[in-house]
């Protein structure tokens, strides 16, 4: 039997089950519960003769043919699958948790608003999980890491009517496309390092591996750090933990699975995937290694001073897959992989029977209460035992870092563009864009400096573009023209930088037009209805017009290139053309790519998610008059 | 309630009694006690108060206009009782109004007052304060009250939360405030509101508006501040806390983060804006879309209880059987013991059953063996002195590992993660698949162990209570119990002691599940307890010179009511002579085909459950919801409460209220005095009244009044439960405990002279607040003439129904054809 031929098959199930979902209506619970329980639990049952024959066969590694979605003479874009011990475990461990939480979820979510939706997004969740684990190359497993932060954002933001969830969803997505950053620079890297698709295959060839890297160590020295910010920010290690406990906002059997267990093991996973990318190269090991320990030894310290049973039940959990991290570091994969295993269940576990702590504690504390004896001694250890214990209150000021340190400057970046307004915003695009085109099209007579350094401020221009449309509060239309506007710079700095194709233009631009305009169409047709809305708080439209919220949300994911549009292969061809010496305009493209999806989510969240709007203060000024009438009398 | 008002408004001392008036009264999960969530309102009129508690902080109070529209159209809102309400509140113009409810679009509700001052903030100033300061004052409030969830507990012993945050700020390193004005003040010995307050609104007619706007944006904590600083003792691990304390670290909390956002350059809010906190307490008047939704509400309340009180008009007088009941049993008022009750009756129709308050007239602390602490076992307004020890061999405390804290520390953490980790994975499977009773569960039947024996006789004195009851102490509460209910002759051979309590697992408002006559634990002590002191030959004297006389063949049982699995247990089973113990087995298995029938019942309002099973299938399955992980709905608890019954069961028998009903036992007859009367409404009205209300408002607005969704709850501190990982304790209840409840309020029906009752009403403040502001509906079955009254404006006038019941041969026939409330019937048989 050819195995690899079965491979297909983990993918197609819980595909296939995820289309059925989408086609049952919401009022059959059944249907839908019976549909996630069905496509999980056949999964699970294939997954389990597969691996009796892999086993059987000995164990050795797969790969599946690719199958080339584009292709040119430079380029090609192939889906590609592999198989070994690493993704057996998690593909497994994979299996079982998500057949348990579909049957659980069946009771434990009846009745709920958004039942439909749950199944919907726990299926869609599990595709990108079996095609991260299985993919075979760094594209299709960035398919499926897409696939994995989408659904993520779905899930946290599962009771979007409320603000805390859409507000921390947007964080989670936020930090997840930061390690998005990394992989798609790696992929750049790693085009220019190989001059081919590589696939996981061609890795396990030691000596091909080596003898690449020889000429190239700054490159390779890139992937792996590249590499690493990815599998970070995934698995919330250090600095990025805070996400983590944010997350906790959706149903419990939701939270148990992505957030105790599966979701935040999938760094260690690629990790272990990319292991002969870094394995000769010290520095990223050590680094690996010291991220790990970091994150082992404050998630810890935070997990101790938890009042709350799911936040430190996610800590516990990190402070774990901070030791995996060094386990991988030292190269122990077999260990590492026990771990997760052993981890996984455990959080799972503790997570779904965490309402129970309060009965069983108490009935503990009950029978068995004697009280602490508190230290009053002022000398200097206790003094830093009260300040770690302060310190790890405040979470190490995770949060706060990542909001100043990453995101404060891009917004004051952005914020020089204040002077832009929805209604003069093409006086200043067209004629800029026109001697950008001048420029491209007269290039050759310019002097080579200029040559040079054209791509990297036209980058730059895209990048304000994007970051402006971060920052906007007062129009939606230009937020999101904005947006659009990004992708046209971006070209143009390519095209400046190395001519290409007009059918590889054609690839990019197609979804971004196409989603474009239905996104703005969406956005006009709201105006009309309730005025000019603007950004300031959720507003929550999503009561009154699910439809239009749910094909917004289609449209912000075609413009960020999600793969559902042409753009997602444009965007890989896109950088493509970055030469392997172009460090800051590869990172600036990134950057534009990171902070537009960022940028785009907040639109849609904030338009769509939160609160009821006619009951939301502060957005519109009905306070003021009153406030100035008081003062009068 | 009174302001003092001053030359500049409210004074400063008077704010924080104001603002506990207001907040939430809900004590911590473990002692969860149903009340009044709108009871800072209970001095006003029933749709004043909604008005009033609308205008000021937006507490939704009735249904959205549709949905009555819609119950209208279903006839679940009667066309004739609209009818002849509009025309009682509006006489000729009936018609318009009618036009007016049925077809006119409601005017938006305007904002309400709270939140409006404080958010200017967040509008004039474009700085939104609540996300700066939050996160971190609940994560300090929850470190200094937790119970143990949190490894390292907090560090400092204090005399109260602004000390301990003092001894932080000045022994760690790591600054609580960095803003040189916060840590002044915060030095400051006597620091009071006025100086915090002062930098913050500057203008001290706005200071109450201000801290009710900074309170009530997180009325969660806050009331559980202001719960703990009246009764410190609902913390096992006991913390000092005063809502003072907590505002004044909230305001430094406020004034550093101003201070590091704009230094100088921010005034004092109520400088700029001088909003007047007498304003904010006006009393607000009804729009006419109030009094489209207040008749709305009245027509769909009377439409069921208009059934109800034809239902008691088609009763038919029995023939006195005459003859002594092949037993008595005596269960809790509760609505869940109502379909159990009728059940037993129908399976022998010779055996007479009683409802009274589940505590059983006995109240005591009681401390379980090993137990480090008693827990109150009678009503939470009553203070007991007596304690009852219990003394058992073998009681072990079962435990679990995975709640163990070594599993979240770093280097046993990754020792447990490689071994108890796939321990887990089985526990989760055999778990899902195969539920089954566990250490997790909450199980009534484990509140007291039915080997050991109780201290019930008197033993001394210990830590100020007294230990056991004396002989005349036994007889006066068994006295009153048999008084109350009119049970002094005519006694059965095997008197039963009923109590009640419930199993559930996963489940963090378990304390809401049990006996509330009982402070929210299982009967089965009180039970058990007060059929030993019947069983006194020491008190049967005393109770037989008292004209009590209960036959020496008489024996009195006790027993437990398990109402989620419909379980029954008895205790002291060995006490019963040769003719009882005969008696007794032919009576369990009556007892046990009524537990099943009762599950049957209950289960037609489980959507998950597969009906197509024997009885004894379905009985299983209910019992599975106890304790499986998945199930978020145990049993529906006090769910679709309406009725308050106080009548002999004659005046009811036959009718069936869908398990809706408490029911109170009362014989007008042995009460010519209404000294029972008195005691039975004292506790009736305040304790039925409050769960039907906290069912009424959480179902009414899940968002604001109840703790919406289980399903994303987590649990703070042992103490309550929040939504994710920053937000406020939510109060109320959460809304699958609600969602199947019809939100109307309490309808009492007594049987008596009504002369007598308004005497009873008049001379009780407490509860004739309940009855004249219509928190509760009240309704006098008037014995001479069999004639209906209803108290309206503190006057009885007489009542006609207008509906018929319709007369059913056989229940069960009836019973599973819908999930949906039933409506009264007149039953023959089952």
């Amino acid at each position: 039997m050819e195995l690899s031929n079965w491979i297909q098959l983990m993918i197609g199930i819980p595909l296939l089950g995820f289309l059925i979902s989408l086609a049952i209506p919401e009022s059959k619970e059944t249907w839908l519960s019976r549909v996630a329980f069905y496509t999980a639990g056949i999964n699970l049952l294939s997954t389990l003769v597969f691996l009796w024959f892999w086993v059987l066969q000995g164990g050795m590694d797969l790969n599946f043919k690719e199958i080339v979605l584009f292709k040119n003479e430079h380029f090609e874009f192939l889906v590609d699958f592999f198989f070994d011990r690493v993704s057996a475990v998690y593909l497994i461990v994979g299996a079982i948790l998500t057949f348990l939480i579909t049957f659980y979820s069946r009771y434990y979510l009846h009745r709920e608003p958004g039942y439909k939706r749950f199944f919907n997004t726990v299926l869609f969740f599990y595709l990108g999980l079996n095609l991260t684990i299985l993919a075979g190359n760094f594209e299709t497993l960035f398919i499926g890491w897409e696939v994995l932060g989408l659904s993520s954002f779905l899930l946290v933001a599962f009771y979007r009517k409320n603000l805390l969830p859409s507000r921390n969803a947007i964080k989670v997505f936020s930090i997840y496309r930061i390690g998005d950053v990394g992989l798609i620079l790696a992929m750049w890297a790693s085009h220019h390092l190989w001059h081919a698709n590589v696939t996981f295959l061609d890795l396990t060839d030691v000596q091909r591996v080596v003898d690449q890297q020889l000429g190239h160590s700054g490159i390779a020295l890139f992937i792996g750090l590249m590499l690493l910010l990815a599998a970070a920010a995934k698995s919330a290690q250090f600095p990025f933990s805070s996400w983590l406990p944010r997350a906790m906002e959706g149903p419990t059997p939701s939270s148990a699975i992505f957030y105790g267990s599966l979701s935040v093991h999938l760094g260690v996973f690629l990790l272990l995937r990319t292991y002969p990318f870094w394995e000769n190269q010290l520095v990223v090991r050590i680094l690996i290694g010291a991220i790990g320990l970091i994150t082992a030894v404050v998630s810890t310290m935070i997990a101790r001073v938890q009042t709350s049973v799911k936040t430190q039940i996610g800590y516990a959990s990190l402070t774990q897959i901070g030791i995996m991290f060094i386990e991988v570091a030292a190269g122990l994969e077999l260990l590492a992989l026990i771990h997760f295993a052993g981890n996984a269940f455990l959080r799972t576990y503790q997570l779904l029977v965490s309402p129970s702590v309060v009965s069983y504690l108490i009935r503990e504390q009950f029978y068995g209460f004697v009280p602490k004896q508190k230290k009053v001694v002022r000398t200097w250890w206790n003094r830093l035992y009260l300040s770690i214990y302060v310190w790890s209150l405040k979470e190490w000021n995770l949060d706060r870092f990542i909001q100043g340190r990453v995101f404060s400057p891009l917004k004051k970046l952005g914020h020089r563009l204040d002077f832009l307004r929805y209604r003069t915003l093409l006086l200043y695009f067209i004629p800029s864009y026109a001697v950008g085109v001048y420029l491209l099209v007269e290039g050759y007579e310019l002097p080579t400096w200029l040559h040079q350094i054209l791509p990297v401020v036209f980058a730059f221009l895209a990048l304000l573009m994007v970051l402006k449309s971060f920052t906007e509060r007062r129009s939606i239309r230009l937020a999101w023209t904005l947006l659009w506007m990004n992708h046209f710079w971006m070209v143009l700095a390519i095209a400046e930088n190395e001519n290409f194709a007009a059918t590889e233009i054609a690839i990019y631009l197609s979804g971004v037009v196409f989603f474009g305009t239905l996104g703005w169409g969406l956005i006009i047709w709201m105006t009309k209805k309730h005025g000019d809305l603007g950004l300031y708080g959720y507003q929550g439209y999503v009561r009154q017009h699910p439809l239009v919220a749910f094909l917004f949300l289609l449209a912000v994911l075609g413009l960020i290139g999600f793969p559902i549009s042409p753009t997602f292969i444009g965007e890989d061809l896109l950088f493509s053309h970055i030469h392997e010496d172009q460090f800051v305009l590869a990172f600036l493209a990134a950057l534009a790519f990171v902070m537009e999806g960022v940028a785009a989510i907040r639109i849609y969240a904030r338009l769509f998610l939160g609160t009821v709007p006619d009951l939301n203060i502060g957005s519109h000024s009905t306070t003021l008059p009153t406030a100035n009438t008081k003062k009068i009398a | 309630m009174h302001h003092h008002s001053t030359h500049q408004g409210m004074a400063v001392e008077d704010i924080l009694p104001l603002l506990k008036h207001f907040l939430p009264a809900q004590a911590p999960l473990k002692d969860f006690v149903h009340h009044n969530t709108l009871h800072a309102f209970q001095h006003l009129p029933f749709f004043q108060a909604l008005k009033q508690a609308s205008a000021q902080f937006g507490y939704r109070g009735f249904l959205p206009l549709e949905q009555y529209r819609n119950l209208y159209g279903e006839g679940k809102i009667k066309g004739q009782v609209l009818q002849r309400i509009l025309e009682e509140q509006f006489g000729d113009q009936a018609n318009g109004w009618l036009v007016k409810l049925l077809d006119e679009s409601q005017e938006s509700p305007s904002a309400s007052k709270i939140g409006q001052f404080r958010g200017l903030w967040k509008q004039e100033y474009h700085y939104n304060l609540d996300k700066v300061t939050h996160p971190f004052l609940f994560r300090l409030l929850a470190a200094y009250l937790d119970q143990g969830i949190s490894i390292w507990s907090f560090p400092l012993e204090s005399k109260g939360f602004l000390e301990a945050i003092r001894g932080l700020q000045r022994d760690s390193f790591s600054a609580i405030f960095t803003s040189k004005r916060a840590i002044s003040l915060l030095q400051k010995r006597d620091l009071g509101l006025e100086d915090v307050l002062q930098v913050l609104v500057g203008h001290s007619d706005s200071y109450a508006w201000y801290l009710l706007d900074q309170q009530f944006a997180h009325p969660g904590w806050s009331g559980m501040v202001s719960v703990l600083e009246s009764q410190p003792e609902s913390l096992l691990d006991t913390k000092p806390i005063a809502l003072e304390d907590f505002i004044l670290v909230e305001c430094l909390l406020e004034i550093d983060a101003l201070d590091k956002k704009f230094g100088d350059s921010w005034v004092p809010l109520g400088i700029q804006f001088p909003f007047s906190s007498q304003e904010w307490l006006e009393i607000s008047l009804f729009s006419s879309s109030d009094l489209v939704l207040q008749t709305w509400q009245e027509a769909y309340e009377w439409s069921y209880y208009d059934e109800v009180l034809a239902g008691i008009k088609s009763v038919e007088p029995l023939p006195s059987l005459g003859s002594v009941p092949s037993f008595q049993a005596l269960f809790c008022i509760d609505d869940r013991e109502c379909s159990t009750r009728r059940h037993l009756e129908y399976i022998d129709p010779h055996c007479a059953t009683y409802g009274t308050p589940g505590f059983f007239n006995v109240e005591f602390y009681f401390q379980p063996e090993y137990g480090k602490f008693h827990t109150k076992s009678c009503p939470a307004p009553v203070t007991p002195k007596f304690l009852i020890k219990e003394t058992a061999k073998h009681k072990k405390l079962a435990s679990d590992v995975h709640f163990h804290q070594r599993s979240h520390s770093l280097v046993r953490g990754w020792l447990s993660a490689q071994t108890l980790g796939f321990w887990s994975a089985l526990r989760l499977i055999g778990n899902v698949f195969r539920p089954s009773s566990s250490v997790l569960e909450v199980s009534s039947m484990h509140h007291m162990d039915p080997k050991g024996s109780l201290s019930i006789l008197y033993q001394g004195e210990e830590n100020g209570l007294q230990v056991g009851f004396k002989v005349e102490e036994m007889a006066d509460r068994i006295e009153g119990l048999l008084r109350s209910i009119g049970l002094v002759d005519g006694f059965s051979p095997l008197v039963y002691l009923i109590g009640h309590g419930a199993s559930s697992i996963n489940n963090t408002h378990y304390a809401g599940y049990d006996c509330g006559a009982c402070c929210g634990r299982p009967g089965s002590v009180n039970a058990r307890v007060a059929a030993f002191m019947a069983n006194q030959p020491g008190v049967r004297q005393l109770l037989l010179q008292r004209e009590i006389d209960i036959p020496a063949s008489t024996q009195f049982l006790g027993g437990l009511h398990d109402t989620t699995k419909d379980e029954l247990l008895f205790f002291d089973e060995d006490i019963l002579n040769f003719e009882n113990l005969k008696l007794h087995l032919e009576n369990q298995r009556k007892f046990v085909r009524v537990l099943d029938i009762n599950s049957l019942e209950r289960s037609r309002r489980f959507d998950t459950l597969d009906k197509n099973k024997s009885i004894g299938g379905l009985h299983e399955a209910v019992k599975k919801r106890a304790f499986s992980l998945f199930e978020p709905r145990p049993e529906y608890n006090h769910a679709t409460n309406a009725l308050c019954i106080v009548s002999r069961k004659s005046t009811i028998k036959g009718l069936f209220f869908d398990r809706r009903a408490f029911l109170n036992s009362y014989d007008y007859r042995q009460d010519p005095d209404g000294v029972s009367l008195t005691k039975i409404l004292s506790a009736a009205i305040p304790v039925c009244g409050g769960i039907n209300l906290e069912y009424y408002f959480s179902r009414m607005d899940p968002d604001k009044l109840g703790a919406g969704t289980k399903l994303s709850h987590n649990v703070m501190g042992l103490i309550g439960v929040a939504n994710g990982a920053d937000g406020d304790l939510r109060t109320g209840l959460p809304y699958q405990m609600v969602e199947i409840h019809d939100p109307i309020r309490l309808l009492m029906v007594v049987e008596q002279d009504p002369a007598l009752v308004a005497k009873v009403l008049e001379s009780n403040p407490g509860i004739h607040e309940w009855v004249k502001n219509t928190w509760v509906h009240f309704v006098v079955i008037d014995p001479s003439t069999g004639e209906l009254l209803r108290r309206v404006d503190e006057k009885f006038i007489p009542y006609l129904p207008l509906t018929e019941v319709e007369h059913l041969d056989h229940l069960q026939d009836k019973l599973l054809s819908t999930q949906q409330n039933l409506p009264v019937y007149l039953i023959d048989s089952l």
